[in-house]
């Protein structure tokens, strides 16, 4: 199974990159983490005639402070995000989410980035960074604009990235005081992608009322598929085992959209929906009661 | 004999080359000028092949050749079944087809082969493979085991009339008199599934054809390198000692990798032959799950009639097992299932009916269990829902059914895959059952742990299965040992290793017989220049079968090493000890002589030698049993399941073996942890989706899910020794033991754990989805 | 070949400069091209984990990386851990608890192991079964290598 043959350029700056991207088009793909590409390359699913590694351009790298929250340069590796204490304090969910992202070998090399503009929808971190109201920091030779994460996701391994378009940075803004979070999957192998799972956020004021909720589903469908009527049902009360069931029929039954494949129906993802979203919203609201 | 060697936990020789790279698989040989192959593969399962353009294939820069059957010519032709079909015994109907190269006019299931590039590289080989336009006129695919016998059927030859490669009923007692007196009939219909073996190394074959040698060199990943030698000989036209097959290290076998020939065999020397440059292919995993062989799928309909004891008067059965495209290996995988659907139990009536039909399927041969699985699961699930039905406690009836210690060897009456009567030959079943019950503390689970833990919201739930399985069986093996001028010792056998320590164990039965360490014995196997006999490794045999010829060969290496001795030393035989490489007189250390000085005096340059000797301290010994040696044992587990998720966790794993003396119990060991993770594929995880149209729709290690050390438990195993009366050793077979009797033990388990469900389970494998299914009814 | 690449790379401490066609796997590269067949190739698609490998350090799957991007970069594979006559303590306790047996996935699990010891001196049975959860074996059940990482930790400390 070895790849088809591709031209490769290897550049040291952004700007280089952005020239090559100019320069190809829809013949280049970026080779970042490489651990979704290269085995769709050696299947020969994909046939770049363009590669551009951009391994070897050291600002990509950071992980900082930012506006309460974190920003992480889109190269960051998550073997790296998953040991980083500022992540661990300022974005815990991401630090929940990380070891359950494939191997630790598949870790060393995949990339922040790269999972996120591969865009698929079994992908830890495209559910986790919508349901965390992520922002994208795109750049191409005109300049830079920032996308929040519910316009960046379009469709079935599809972003709203046009082949000039570089993505450098992903902001993860801080939950709102009161606020707990879970991420519940379920995968036939610990390191397996899930045949469902959630991203559950809950944000509970002095009185213990509901005044947030976000729902983001795995495997659900083209893209992250959020919930927001389930999540309004929370919202303005106290929330209760019953209001949790019935949020969580809500979800599965009428909001996301899961397909069949020879690891799960469509039911039976519906079927587990609805039991992590009870399970995560159980863990969400203990956190959010928690963290008072 | 005072040294013991044998039974001993004896780290492995084989060990240091592999921990350090050190050792050569067939991907690492390299040779000068080496050129590379890669396959056109059909996909389709069923479609005839209306033409093959192979002209822009052969433009790209480092292309050698593409070739197709038309090319072949005269040395097409299909390969030769690798296991005879049954001897004319009355009512068996057998129709042979087998495999071919290169396909010529019809395409019989996926991954067959279309045509052959080679190239300077493999990558250039493979964009050349694009290159090739194969026009198809598609047609349905047979894939329906049922259905594909109906009349009016599209057939997978069109030579025949149906879709039917074989039909024999076997009869033992009888069935409809036995049903008569029964207090219970119970009828299940069973539906077992296809798994790969899909060991870590894929196959691969280098060739090498020296013209002025006239000489052909066969690298190959097969278990069988003898008789690859002996049938590549006949294809080519050459004699055997013009060719050599070597297997080196194999990166597991488990049954797919002995065949002959797999298409790849056939293809390879020709090419090297006619291009007089050596080609390497090796397969890569994408073609090992459309091109390497696979088993297990039968549907089988099941009648027991029992006593209201639980006695179990008889059984009937109907199978109908899938051979797939070809049928080269013959009725052996069907025949081992009903050699084991009478289990360890002593049934006196069985009638069975066994139909064999073609599918556009890759081929079915043996997978680590060989047919043996499903004859254990189907006994065991008819048993457990028995024991539902008569209120029985299922150990009760397991141990009301055992055969008793007197009644071996016991003669089952009907034919096994050698063509022989099924004997078995050695048992011991209660006391293995019993201790498995008490370590797995049966009684601790059912009476406290379960109900504590129903009552805290958790399923669990418990298992215990107990099987046999036929080992050892012929025809033969053979073994070399020679002591060498250096007084170390080299020892040859045919049967090839992939894994199983042969190097280590087959040396500590010379180390016993010759008093010398296991590390001063070289042991080569799989490669014909060192031995010329032999059929290869399967079906558990390796231990029993080339154990015997190695202890045979030992055995008289040391007789004539104290011949000679007592010659030389001017002492009687029966004074004369063995210790340390050395022969010596007993109670005179002086007076010693070491191995290798002998072996050099028993090879003299000059003088005369008295007549009748055999030069060299040097022997090669055969063993060919007479029916083969049969293992049991018991398997137990508990396991929690989440009736939400469907996700399983296994908490505790006991088994208990018996497979007569044990050679070397880390080995023995080793191979029951092994083949439990297989087990467990085989009963949640490994499943093969195949779609009507015959298309694999899981050809990657990403969907065909292989457990990892995060799904295994720990497991207990504990040993029990009922020494085999028909060989010196006292050896079984233990290779397969450990995939056996899983996916029984683990539906038992399952059921256990949710009682309130009302599940019966008749199928395998499980999975998550099909468990959801069943507990909410979503179908049927 | 007019797509080539001047690759410098260190691997097991020796350096390397070699002409590859860029898209050259490294796990083809290591083996085919430097000769070092340790490395071992089941899957292609970074999931049986048989030809890991450290780059500066970590353990990745070399079929999931092309040789020019290892450029300036350190590897090291399982011919650096030890020779026949000196086995580092981690290969003896493979030896010792029967951890392999066809030996085809070892290297994989040996390299993956080296760094996670370091960080891990004291591991429990459940830390390693989750350590080797991204190397697939078909032959030992994963139990016997359970018992030489224990081992290993003992010896190495």
């Amino acid at each position: 199974m070895k790849p088809a043959p591709f031209k490769y350029y290897a550049p040291h700056s952004i700007p280089e990159v952005l020239d090559l991207l100019n320069e190809h088009g829809y013949d280049a793909k970026i080779l970042a983490g490489g651990q979704s590409l290269v085995p769709m390359m050696n299947f020969r699913l994909v046939q770049p005639a363009v590669l551009v590694d951009i391994n070897f351009i050291p600002e990509l790298s950071y992980i900082e402070t930012h506006d309460k929250g974190v920003r992480l340069g889109a190269m960051v590796r998550h073997s790296q995000a998953e040991k980083d204490t500022l992540i661990k304090e300022h974005a815990p969910l991401i630090h929940e989410t990380m070891p359950q992202i494939a191997t630790v070998q598949i870790r060393n090399r995949g990339t922040i980035g790269g999972s996120l503009a591969h865009a698929d929808p079994s992908a830890e971190l495209v559910v986790v960074s919508t349901a965390l109201e992520a922002q994208f920091k795109i750049q191409n030779q005109k300049g830079e604009r920032l996308i929040p994460a519910s316009e960046f996701f379009v469709g079935l391994l599809m972003t709203s990235m046009e082949p000039e378009d570089l993505l450098v940075e992903v902001q993860i803004p801080p939950l709102p005081s009161g606020s707990g979070w879970s991420l519940k999957e379920v995968a036939r192998r610990p390191h397996d992608f899930a045949l469902m799972g959630v991203a559950a956020i809950l944000t509970l004021d002095k009185k213990e009322i509901c005044t947030e909720a976000r729902m983001v589903y795995l495997s659900a469908g083209d893209g992250p598929i959020s919930a927001p009527e389930a999540a309004n049902m929370l919202i303005g009360n106290k929330i209760t085992n019953e209001l949790i069931t019935a949020a969580a029929d809500k979800a599965a039954a009428d909001e996301i959209d899961p397909g069949s494949d020879i690891h799960a129906t469509a039911e039976f993802r519906r079927h587990l929906a609805n039991v992590l979203t009870r399970r995560a919203l159980e863990e969400a609201l203990q956190r959010a009661k928690d963290e008072k | 004999m005072t040294y013991k060697v044998i039974g001993k936990r004896v780290r492995r020789v084989e060990d240091p080359r592999l921990l350090t790279g050190g050792a050569l698989f067939v991907g690492d040989v390299n040779l000068p000028d080496m050129l590379h192959a890669a396959f056109v593969r059909s996909d389709y399962a069923h479609a005839k092949i209306i033409s093959i353009d192979t002209s822009s294939a052969k433009e790209i820069p480092g292309v050698v050749g593409v070739y197709t059957a038309e090319d072949m010519g005269e040395a097409w032709e299909p390969g030769p079944p690798l296991v005879s079909p049954p001897p004319s015994l009355e009512g068996v109907t057998f129709n042979s087809c087998r495999q071919v190269p290169l396909v010529k006019d019809k395409v019989k299931h996926a991954g067959e082969i279309i045509a052959v590039v080679v190239a300077e590289s493999r990558y250039i080989a493979e964009d050349a493979v694009e290159e090739v336009y194969v026009d198809y006129e598609p047609l349905p695919a047979v894939t329906d085991l049922e259905k594909c016998l109906e009349p009016g059927h599209t057939l997978v030859h069109d030579e025949l009339d149906s879709n039917l490669a074989a039909h024999l009923v076997q009869n033992k007692g009888d069935y409809e008199a036995a049903k008569k007196e029964a207090d219970l009939v119970i009828k299940r219909k069973f539906k077992l599934d296809r798994g790969a073996a899909a060991a870590m190394e894929n196959r691969g074959i280098v060739v090498d054809w020296d013209q002025k040698n006239q000489h052909l060199m066969v690298w190959d990943a097969t278990q069988s390198p003898i008789p690859i030698r002996n049938g590549l000989a006949g294809r080519l036209g050459l004699r055997t000692h013009q060719v050599r097959v070597v297997a080196p290290f194999v990166g597991g076998g488990f049954g797919p990798k002995i065949m002959m020939f797999y298409a790849e065999e056939m293809v390879l020397p020709w090419l090297t032959m006619k291009l007089n440059r050596p080609v390497k292919w090796i397969e890569d995993r994408k073609e090992n799950f459309y091109a390497t062989t696979q088993e297990r799928e039968q549907v089988q309909e099941v009648e027991m009639a029992l006593s209201k004891e639980g006695r179990i008067l008889g059984i009937r059965q109907n199978i109908i097992h899938d051979t797939g495209a070809y049928d080269p290996y013959g009725l052996t995988i069907p025949l081992n299932t009903q050699s084991h659907s009478m289990g360890p139990y002593d049934i006196k009536n069985y009638s069975s009916e066994l139909s064999v039909v073609f599918t556009n399927k890759i081929i079915t041969t043996p997978v680590r269990g060989a047919g043996r699985p499903q004859g254990i699961y189907i006994v065991e699930r008819m048993l457990d829902i028995a024991c539902r039905e008569l209120e029985l406690d299922s150990r009760d009836v397991r141990r009301l059914n055992f055969i008793k210690p007197d009644q071996f060897p016991y003669d089952h009456e009907i034919i096994d895959q050698a063509f022989t009567n099924l004997v078995f030959d050695s048992g011991n079943y209660q006391p293995a059952y019993d201790k498995a019950i008490e370590k797995i503390e049966y009684d601790k689970f059912i009476n406290e742990d379960q109900p504590r833990l129903r009552a805290e919201g958790k399923y669990v739930g418990i298992g215990v299965v107990p099987f046999i399985e036929t080992t050892g069986v012929g025809p033969y093996e053979g073994a070399r040992v020679a002591i060498e001028p250096s007084g170390k010792i080299s020892a040859a056998t045919g049967v090839g290793t992939q894994g199983q320590s042969h190097m280590t164990s087959f040396a500590q039965i010379i180390a016993e017989q010759l008093s010398v360490e296991v590390e001063d014995i070289s042991l080569v196997s799989g490669d014909t220049a060192e031995i010329h006999w032999g059929t290869g490794t399967f079906a558990s045999r390796g231990a029993v079968v080339a154990g015997n010829a190695v202890l045979a060969a030992a055995s008289d290496v040391r007789k004539k090493v104290l011949k000679l001795a007592s010659k030389i030393l001017e002492t009687p035989e029966d004074e004369l000890e063995l210790e340390g490489g050395q022969v010596r007189v007993a109670d005179i250390p002086d007076k010693s002589i070491s191995l290798g000085e002998l072996a050099v005096l028993a090879n003299p340059f000059r003088g005369a030698v008295e007549p009748g000797t055999e030069p060299g301290l040097e022997s090669t010994k055969y063993f060919g049993p007479a029916y083969g040696a049969t293992a049991f044992g018991v398997h137990g587990m508990i396991l929690e399941v989440d009736p939400e998720t469907m996700m399983i966790k296994i908490h505790k794993y006991v088994t208990v073996e018996d497979c007569g003396t044990m050679l070397n119990p880390l080995v023995v060991e080793g191979q029951i942890h092994g083949g439990v993770s297989m087990g467990i594929g085989n009963a949640y995880y490994e499943k093969l989706h195949f779609d009507e149209n015959g298309q694999l729709q899981n050809a990657s290690l990403a969907d065909y899910l292989i457990v990892g050390a995060t799904e295994m438990p720990h497991i207990e195993v504990y040993h029990q020794n009922t020494p085999a009366p028909n060989n010196k050793l006292g050896t079984k077979g233990v290779g397969e033991a450990g995939a056996i009797p899983v996916p029984a033990a683990f539906a038992q388990a399952l059921e256990n754990a949710l009682p309130n469900y009302d599940l019966e389970i008749t199928e395998t494998p499980l999975s998550p989805n099909r468990l959801f299914e069943l507990l909410y009814r979503q179908e049927d | 070949m007019d797509n080539t690449y001047e690759l410098n790379v260190t691997v097991n401490g020796t350096s390397y400069q070699e002409t590859v066609d860029p898209r050259t796997l490294l796990s083809d590269f290591l083996r085919d091209g430097l000769g070092l067949t340790g490395t071992h190739v089941g899957c292609e698609h970074g999931v049986c984990g048989a030809c890991t490998v450290l780059l500066n350090g970590e353990p990745v799957r070399s079929c999931l990386i092309f040789a020019p991007q290892v450029q300036g970069q350190e590897i090291m594979t399982v011919e650096g851990l030890g020779t026949v006559d000196d086995m580092h303590p981690l290969q003896e306790a493979f030896r010792e608890a029967h951890a392999l047996q066809c030996g085809f996935c070892t290297p994989g699990i040996l390299t993956t192991l080296l760094p996670w010891l370091e960080e891990n001196p004291n591991p429990t049975e459940d830390e390693i079964r989750e350590a080797i959860s991204g190397n697939l074996c078909r032959c030992t059940g994963y139990q016997h290598i359970i018992d030489a990482v224990k081992l290993a930790a003992e010896q190495m400390n």
